[in-house]
């Protein structure tokens, strides 16, 4: 039993700390060192100590205000929740629809496709092994197939991502159902997702398609054709989101996500763009891992050090400039294949610290997708977390609830200081661009992925049914496969070989020769924009193979570049 | 006799999330193998020709989006070169429905998520003194 205190109100803060820390010593049994996954030590307890009250207007402030740590908007989630935003592919354009429609149907907001593998690689449906065709995304190949796969979507309305790798022909397969629909191109908004090409080579997904000199034009192209064509489509989604899962650690991937913008933004400006003109359509795309306060706090300091990196270094002076907007998705890599409904609450968890964060888009991911692509049982669950966590949890009716918390404060700092530390090495490396080029940014997410793999081998790490509380299960309670039907797969194939052969062949060449004239013409030198050649040609019914290998030959296939 | 196991370590397909692989590769070469690793998305033919050419014991491929669909193509072509004593085993998401088939297609051994770095090392050692004792009978 503790003593009577001789004074139970202490004379101060640091007094009563002491004694806090004495008795904390005596009673904790074994107290292990904890640090997070940024491999920042976190303490049993945070206190007033902890913060500088002096530095609460420069450093939290006001929601809607520089440095935006409290959130990018006066309102935020208060006033509009987030976009319920659901990644969705598998199939054919039609069963795609079907998906996207009941999906909507059930509290979607937004769409977001995700393409077939084969076309995140730039190949179509007969270039690729049958067998692995829409298993992973839809098989979406011409500005046709598009039309299909938003079939009632009204595009004046509503946001599309598109996970639309270098040269993005999903967007331009998009404009041709708008301008085929008479929806105007300046009402359509959304994100072209998958378009920070440096992303792709760190984390080597399926995206190589373009050496990187080559992606680096064409994005540049991208940013400055959609600036003038598509007032409300963000051309640049910066994608932390790959590194994360890639291995980078929280702290790592943000900064190496600052460091890839900082690089675009360089590219802009080189390329005789305004940083007003450009920063305001700059999207970020986090992962959100399941180590709770410390995503809440990577968030917290990314919107911060963005705030200031925007006016100091680019000059921004638009405020549209300094908001980091940015969409969330709940980490795969955390989701166990053992005792699937388990990833439930694993899911629900990071959701609420993406929603604590202060994002402005959500992915909740299905419980099932450790298994396969998600089926539609477990895609329905996703949907209604977001519901519960949006209206039954009164999670939004408080901003920023976690402000002034002493912990999250001081990890916010602390995750800013981690941050800006990476970000200085990849300056000293020359930049991203560099950085990648040469390896490092890989060889550091590999460090950090072998370390976390360790420590859940080890035990360090608790994972709940794979190095604990493992259970025997009925493999016969897992989900069924959701797979593509066979028969609707062949009928797509051969429909599209039947429409190629109809196309105009001339229209096709001549599209495909003026893209690969824009591809050798140095911008510089006042060549036509690539992207601006993909529109048309998808337009006149050039397929994405088509568009995808024209542009291999003209800028170089993107080798990986790894180390293990 | 210490027996240094040869593997090569690859992913075929279309997908190229390469954590996995990354991990395996890095893991078994520290644990004294050697390790021959390639970027994703290589071509069925070119995994072959580097199992011929660099004489391994084991293929490792890591698939974590479908293309152990592809699995059984590669196994028929191995077979074809003659190398269907190498054993072949495949990490990653492979759903239940599936790890029957591709053990019917003569993969030696399919490891889901979660199976610990030692159990992969441990079997490839294990794999390799029997492919070594079917190649050069004592």
């Amino acid at each position: 039993m503790n003593k009577p205190l001789a004074d139970p109100v202490p004379a101060s803060t640091e007094e009563a700390h002491v004694r806090w820390a004495a008795e904390y010593a005596a009673q904790i049994e074994s107290d292990k060192a904890v640090h997070n996954r940024s491999g920042i030590p976190v303490k049993p307890l945070y206190t007033p100590l902890d913060v500088d009250p002096a530095r609460f207007d420069t450093d939290v402030g006001f929601p809607g205000q520089p440095p935006y740590t409290r959130g990018i908007y006066a309102t935020m989630h208060r006033g509009r929740t987030w976009t319920q935003r659901q990644l969705i592919g598998l199939g054919t354009p039609a069963a795609y629809n079907a998906r996207l429609l009941d999906i909507i149907g059930h509290g979607a907001s937004a769409v977001s496709l995700i393409p077939c593998n084969s076309v995140f690689r730039g190949y179509d449906m007969d270039e690729v092994d049958e067998e692995l065709l829409g298993t992973c995304g839809v098989v979406a190949n011409s500005a046709d197939h598009m039309t299909t796969c938003l079939d009632g979507v009204d595009l004046a309305t509503t946001s599309c991502a598109m996970n639309d790798p270098s040269p993005f022909t999903l967007l331009a397969f998009m404009l041709a159902t708008a301008r085929r629909r008479g929806v105007d191109w300046r009402t359509i908004s959304g994100t072209s997702n998958q378009s920070d090409y440096l992303s792709h080579f760190v984390a080597n997904h399926m995206f190589f398609r373009l050496a990187l000199p080559g992606a680096r034009r064409v994005l540049t192209d991208h940013i400055a054709w959609c600036g003038e064509h598509l007032p409300r489509w963000n051309p640049l989604s910066v994608v932390g989101q790959h590194m994360q899962q890639a291995g980078a650690t929280p702290a790592e991937a943000m900064a190496f996500t600052l460091s890839s913008a900082i690089q675009y933004a360089d590219d802009c400006v080189a390329a005789g763009m305004s940083p007003d003109a450009f920063l305001p359509r700059f999207t970020f795309f986090f992962d959100i891992s399941i180590s709770f306060f410390e995503e809440v706090a990577k968030f917290r300091a990314g919107r911060r050090i963005w705030a200031r990196l925007t006016r100091e270094r680019f000059g921004a002076r638009d405020p549209r400039s300094w908001r980091f907007k940015f969409h969330g998705q709940t980490s795969g890599v955390d989701l166990t294949r053992q005792q699937p409904l388990n990833n439930i609450a694993r899911v629900t968890a990071q959701a609420i610290a993406g929603i604590f964060g202060g994002l402005q888009s959500l992915h909740t991911d299905a419980y099932d997708e450790a298994l396969s692509c998600p089926t539609q049982f477990g895609a329905r669950i996703a949907v209604a977390t977001q519901n519960i966590l949006r209206e039954e949890a009164h999670l939004t009716d408080v901003i920023d609830p976690l402000g002034g918390s002493y912990y999250v404060e001081a990890l916010t700092n602390e995750m800013e200081q981690r941050v800006l530390a990476i970000m200085a090495d990849v300056e000293a490396a020359g930049g991203m661009y560099r950085a990648v080029e040469s390896g490092m940014v890989q060889r550091r997410i590999g460090e950090s992925a072998r370390a976390h793999q360790e420590r859940v081998d080890s035990g360090a790490q608790t994972v709940v049914g794979v190095n604990a509380y493992q259970v025997d299960e009925d493999a016969r309670a897992r989900p069924a496969l959701a797979r593509p039907d066979p028969a609707q797969m062949r009928a797509h194939m051969q429909d599209f070989a039947q429409w190629k052969a109809r196309r105009s062949a001339a229209a096709v060449e001549k599209a495909l020769a003026d893209l690969a004239r824009s591809a050798q013409a140095d911008r510089n030198g006042g060549g036509a924009n690539i992207f601006g050649q993909v529109v048309a040609a998808a337009d006149v019914g050039c397929t994405h193979g088509e568009i995808c290998r024209t542009l291999r030959r003209e800028l170089g296939f993107g080798n990986p570049l790894v180390a293990v | 006799m210490d027996i240094r196991p040869k593997v090569l370590i690859t992913k075929i397909g279309l997908d190229g999330h390469d954590r996995g692989s990354r991990i395996v590769a890095a893991h078994l070469r520290d644990a004294g193998m050697e390790v021959v690793y390639t970027p994703p998305w290589q071509e069925i033919r070119t995994v072959v020709k580097l199992a011929v050419e660099e004489d391994v014991d084991v293929i490792g491929l890591s698939s974590l989006a479908t293309d152990h669909l592809i699995v059984p193509k590669l196994m028929a072509a191995l077979r074809e070169a003659g190398l269907s004593d190498v054993a072949v085993i495949v990490g990653g998401i492979v759903p239940d429905e599936d790890e029957q088939m591709l053990l019917d297609a003569g993969v030696a051994r399919v490891f889901h998520p979660g199976s610990p770095l030692e159990d992969i090392s441990a079997y490839i050692t294990d794999a390799t003194a029997r492919v070594r004792a079917a190649r050069f009978p004592a």
